[in-house]
């Protein structure tokens, strides 16, 4: 069995990536409940403030570990079929890789444009 | 071991205590919120692109179908960390005994519904 992301180490991922999340993740829906940005240039200004993007960068993965942990619990409780299983994980990493590398890449583009 | 365990599985007759109900619907909430993330990275981009890009992602959220998504995914939102809230207290030992524990867990489910029921009202 992996080491990389299950047991002690999968449990301890979780709830330390679930504070951060917290944190942030209550920064992210006030700031878009009562400040939301009106145009593509507010919102360019708001990603590309130096904290702002720090703390999105930091968010991207930890949001991706923690939903990856919580996912895999769930698959290995629901889908006994081991094949189903493995294509099922497989489908959903692709996604959350493809997810970040995309939201990443929007990031990092609007800092240097 | 016996291979042969009792199974009971009428729903309708399952009484789960307020404790377990919360813990389900924290699981459908992170559900709700995965299947939610290809649409939302795909709407940040899109929306960092250019105004074009924004206006589209904008009216998408203004759509019945965007209203309806939101709504769903900010009770998911608020759900998620309420629970998530109480389940890293109960990690810590806080609120173990059974009337606390049943008493955090309705302030987590009524919590989130009311929190979602008045963003629903004062952002609409």
């Amino acid at each position: 069995m992996s080491r990389r992301a299950s047991g002690l180490k999968a449990w301890l991922i979780q709830r330390l990536s679930a504070v951060y999340l917290g944190l942030f993740g209550v920064y992210l829906l006030l700031f878009f409940a009562f400040a939301p940005p009106r145009d593509h240039a507010q919102l360019a200004a708001w990603a590309s403030s130096p904290w702002v993007a720090l703390g999105l960068l930091v968010f991207i993965p930890l949001l991706l570990a923690h939903a990856w942990v919580g996912i895999r619990d769930v698959l290995i409780d629901y889908i006994k079929p081991i094949g189903l299983r493995v294509g099922l994980l497989s489908l959903l990493a692709l996604i959350f890789l493809a997810s970040g590398l995309w939201a990443l890449q929007a990031l990092i583009l609007v800092q240097i444009g | 071991m016996v291979k042969s365990r009792p199974v009971f599985l009428e729903l309708w007759r399952i009484r789960l205590p307020i404790p377990g109900v919360v813990s389900i619907l924290h699981r459908l909430s992170g559900i709700l919120m995965v299947l939610a993330i290809p649409i939302f990275a795909a709407l940040f981009a899109r929306a960092l692109s250019d105004g074009t890009g924004f206006a589209s992602a904008a009216a998408w959220a203004a759509s019945p179908l965007g209203q309806l998504a939101l709504l769903l995914l900010g009770w998911s939102l608020l759900h998620h960390l309420l629970a998530g809230i109480r389940y890293l207290a109960l990690d810590l030992g806080w609120g173990l005994d059974r009337p606390t524990a049943r008493k955090t867990a309705w302030i987590s489910l009524y919590g989130a519904l009311a929190l979602t029921l008045i963003g629903a009202v004062v952002l609409r």
